[in-house]
């Protein structure tokens, strides 16, 4: 009998369009936040279960929260807005490097004007916001072609730009300072004045950014612009027809995803890394983002999310559960049944339910509202 | 005339090369051309195949079997394996996803890729597994026009050999054959070639086994030129940019597409390259079908798209 | 034959005929427009014209060009020859934008629905047009975005009374019974508040019940709105009734234009398509 929605009137239009109408998912989600941004600092702080080492931030909840941005991001592209990208880990790789660039300072001689470029080191804040309009300036100018190019065809293109980015930062040395070994190390994580240095500040900056961004990405999606994007996937050519100007939808799904999916990249490098190489953001990152944003649900915040989780924790299950049956399992062969486990699923889901967990869990939440009763 | 015969050498080796990346395009233009699927499981077709061919081959050829008994049998159980495989993708893939549209079908394939991938290697083994069926050391000709002659590899003269005779049979298969023509009928309009009795779920099974046919000769191929490896899916990712400059429907553009991909990127790379800092063929194929793209969304060869609504 | 028109559409179309709308001045005419693709002649050489808050129907057998014609309007066509006068601006084509902006909406054939949203979401988007705050907004969903969204909120609640379909506002387009997705469908073309409404078969796959309401909406619509309406349909009887003019098209040609009474009557038209005149 907890979940029901009887009593619950809603007397305003406002209050009808509001992310969680249902009082039930309010609180649940007040519970979730308090959780995450007290619950977990405190167990961190005390080394209790399941946080007694360094272990779950580092390699779990910081690049989980990290990648769930970054599938924020792909799902605006992918799931709202109907474009395939294959090529998001150079959309971060592009947020990483101007947002290291940017923190160490940018000179760029015109010697054509007699002049030059010069910006100094910015703090680490204004880095990584450049870093992802930098991005999000990238992905309109990819995003351009795609009003003559649909479908498959746009896949490709997203294609060319993964590996001409992934050359850029490999060979255009002036990205990473001219380091001799190619790798770079992210600046000091300074936040007005804060140095954010150990796991738990680590965590909690990626958890503010994820929630300011998710929040803001939840209401772009509700609202005027969110609409559009939908349409134009669903049948652009009549979302035209009523006054939708395709250009305009798709050019703004490209510059959102692409800034979102860039700061992720950014906070990638300089939080969870500290210190990278351009493999970091290869074709690979791009099949992941885009797996996790099929498997958590297309068009989906929530299944941004889940898709995340789902992908980043499948290999630590795929290892620790032949482990603690006793079974003897190479880490290559963990890797590669991680690719026969991730296809898989991915195929499944495709046939049973192409909406992906979000959608599972909502199913999940209709029986819910009828519990105890069948129907 | 030393540039020129240096130019000529190039250009000989790149259009060599492209024939290679048309023989993987083959294989995505026939699954294209027949159910409408983009299957970017073409490459991890190339790359089981190949490690079915190879290990069977070292298996065989470890036991005594002679050579050529060795090949031919190791032929047979590649066959074999990808149709098995062919059934079980039609079976638990495409079967039930035969309504949904095309991005999912995509997105299966994509799927598909990554489960061959880890199955091959998980079956066959992970390493590079080196093959010799074609001879590959280096052919001089024209040196009476040129002074040494000009460079050509064995290996590619066979691939274009074996390239030619493939489209051959495929235009032929297509053209002249009862499945061939049901092939065409269940590309247009599944739902009316079903209509007329045309068995959709046998066709595709054909459709798929003879891509994974053709997946494995373009696996005799590459696999003699780099060895059996993962890498080999990758190379399938620059088929990608062949079908979009010929035209994802159409087999002459698969070929006329490698040779242009092949040749371009072996002269950027050597004229364009040593400018840039070298590196060019990573990405240039890419670059060159977004160009094309623009200007020609369907492909030199490919058939235009109305809409209607 | 008089008898069951009456009863098709009722009193709306009782209270249609006896009402004092104005049919004023051409909204919207088309020049001898031919539309070809490839080999194919769509339309060839077709000129009419649409008043000011008329019903116009265009009838004709199937392949006679009378989608292409719609599609010609809207702007998703682009004649090959002949021009297109709307509200007093010769064009030779038109573009999609510039139509719906103008004021031209349109529901279709075979329904284009957004399969991935709601009721109230598709209706929405058909005021995707009129909403102008910016993406900075949008992203705060407060202040001035938030007002313009419940303000267009409340304009798209009247849209779903006027067509009963509250009990199905949240749910997804894709799950509804067809009927009720061309309900949903007008809908959206009416959120445009458009000068002039393109009806490509509104009444396709309809039982009596779902047509006499749609004859009532359109008819509604045309009354009290003012709305301009063109609509294609196969159902003469529905013709008939609500229809001040038609155009008669087959082949591509315009073979007779006149008052419903005109064009049953007109020997090409009995040949072409109506048959036995009863």
């Amino acid at each position: 009998m907890l979940y029901r929605e009887a009593g619950q009137f809603k007397t305003s239009y406002a209050a009808d369009m509001a992310i969680f109408p249902i009082r039930q998912d309010r609180i649940a989600l007040l519970l979730l936040l308090a959780f995450a941004f007290v619950g977990i600092p405190l167990l961190a702080h005390f080394q209790l279960w399941p946080l007694g080492s360094d272990y779950m931030l580092r390699a779990i909840l910081i690049p989980f929260l990290i990648l769930a941005l970054a599938a924020i991001g792909v799902n605006i592209l992918v799931g709202y807005c109907g474009q395939i990208s294959l090529g998001s880990g150079a959309f971060m790789a592009i947020g990483a490097y101007s947002a290291y660039k940017f923190g160490t300072g940018v000179h760029i001689p015109l010697e054509f004007i007699g002049s030059e470029i010069a910006i100094p080191p910015l703090p680490v804040l204004p880095s990584i916001l450049l870093g992802g309009l930098m991005a999000a300036i990238v992905g309109i100018l990819f995003g351009i072609p795609s009003l003559r190019i649909k479908g498959l065809y746009l896949a490709v293109a997203t294609l060319a730009a993964q590996f001409f980015f992934d050359w850029v930062f490999l060979r255009v040395q002036w990205f990473t300072n001219y380091a001799p070994s190619g790798s770079v190390n992210a600046p000091d994580l300074v936040f007005f004045g804060y140095f954010v240095h150990s796991p738990i500040e680590r965590y909690l900056l990626c958890l503010i950014f994820v929630t300011v961004f998710a929040l803001i990405a939840k209401n772009l999606v509700r609202g005027n612009i969110g609409r559009q994007w939908m349409a134009i996937r669903d049948m652009d050519i009549a979302a035209e027809l009523m006054g939708i100007r395709p250009l305009y939808a798709k050019l703004t799904a490209f510059a959102v995803s692409s800034f979102i999916v860039g700061v992720a990249g950014a906070l990638w490098a300089f939080v969870y890394l500290g210190s990278w190489e351009p493999l970091a953001f290869s074709i690979d990152r791009s099949l992941q983002l885009l797996f996790m944003v099929i498997i958590g649900g297309l068009g989906s915040i929530l299944g941004s999310f889940l898709g995340a989780a789902f992908i980043l924790i499948l290999p630590i299950m795929l290892d620790q559960v032949p482990h603690a049956l006793g079974i003897p399992i190479s880490v290559e062969t963990v890797s590669l049944l991680v690719f026969v486990v991730t296809g898989s699923l991915i195929c499944y889901l495709l046939i049973v339910e192409p909406h992906g967990f979000a959608r599972l869990w909502a199913i999940a939440k209709e029986k819910l509202r009828l519990w105890p009763f069948p129907y | 005339m030393l540039v020129f015969g240096q130019f000529l050498e190039v250009l000989i080796g790149g259009l060599l090369a492209g024939v290679l990346y048309s023989l993987v395009a083959l294989g995505f233009v026939l699954i294209f051309k027949a159910s409408g699927v983009f299957n970017f499981a073409q490459g991890a077709m190339v790359l089981l195949a190949g490690l079915a061919l190879v290990r069977s081959l070292d298996f065989l050829a470890a036991r005594g079997v002679p050579t050529w008994a060795a090949i031919l049998l190791a032929l047979l159980f590649a066959a074999i394996v990808m149709a098995i495989t062919a059934a079980l993708i039609q079976k638990l893939v495409l079967g039930p996803l035969v309504n949904q549209s095309d991005l999912s079908l995509f997105m299966a394939t994509i799927g598909i890729t990554f489960v061959l991938e880890g199955a091959g290697q998980m079956l066959f083994g992970s390493d590079v597994y080196p093959l010799s069926l074609f001879p590959t050391d280096a052919w001089f000709i024209l040196d009476s026009v040129f002074d040494g002659g000009i460079l050509v590899n064995k290996l590619d003269v066979w691939g274009g050999l074996i390239a030619g005779a493939l489209v051959a049979g495929l235009a032929i298969f297509f053209q002249r054959t009862k499945t061939g023509r049901a092939l065409r009928a269940v590309a247009d309009d599944h739902a009316a070639a079903e209509s007329v009795g045309i068995p959709i779920t046998w066709i595709w099974f054909v459709v798929w086994l003879v891509a994974g046919l053709v997946a494995l000769v373009a696996a005799t191929v590459w696999g003699t030129k780099l060895g059996v490896q993962f890498s080999i899916v990758f190379l399938a990712l620059k088929a990608l940019p062949v079908l979009i400059i010929g035209g994802f429907t159409s087999v002459p553009g698969a070929i006329v597409g490698g040779l242009i991909v092949g040749a371009g990127e072996k002269i950027a790379e050597v004229y364009l390259g040593q400018h840039i800092g070298g590196g060019i063929e990573y990405w240039f194929a890419y670059v060159l079908a977004l160009a094309v793209l623009l200007v020609r969304p369907q492909g030199l060869f490919g058939e235009r798209i109305i809409e209607r609504i | 034959m008089k008898a069951d028109i009456q009863e098709r559409s009722g009193a709306a179309a009782a209270a249609h005929a006896l009402s004092d709308r104005v049919i004023g001045d051409v909204l919207l005419s088309v020049e001898n427009v031919s539309l070809a693709f490839g080999g194919v002649k769509a339309i060839s050489d077709v000129s009419f014209d649409i008043r000011k808050g008329e019903i116009r129907a265009i009838i004709g057998p199937n392949g006679a060009g009378k989608t292409s014609m719609l599609n010609v309007i809207n702007g998703f066509y682009h004649p090959n020859e002949g021009t297109i006068t709307f509200k007093g601006t010769r064009r030779r084509d038109m573009r999609p934008y510039i139509a719906a902006s103008q004021g031209i909406s349109r529901t279709f054939q075979n329904l284009a629905l957004f399969k991935g949203m709601t009721t109230l979401d598709n209706i929405m988007a058909g005021r995707a047009l009129k909403m102008r705050r910016g993406l900075l907004w949008q992203a705060l969903h407060w202040g001035p975005a938030l007002a313009e969204e419940i303000r267009h909120r409340e304009a798209v609640e009247k849209i779903i009374d006027f067509l009963e379909i509250q009990h199905i506002r949240k749910a997804p387009v894709g799950k509804l019974p067809y009927g009720l997705q061309k309900r949903v469908e007008l809908g959206r073309a009416l959120a445009m508040e458009p000068e002039l409404l393109l009806l490509d078969e509104p009444m396709a796959g309809m039982n009596l019940e779902e047509k006499k309401d749609m004859s009532r909406y359109i008819l509604t619509v045309n009354d009290q709105l003012g709305t301009t309406v063109a609509l294609i349909e196969h159902d003469m009887g529905v013709v008939m009734d609500i229809s001040d003019r038609v155009v008669v098209l087959e082949y591509g040609r315009k073979i007779a234009d006149g008052t419903p009474e005109e064009v049953q009557r007109n020997q090409r038209v009995i040949d072409a398509y109506l048959g036995i005149s009863h």
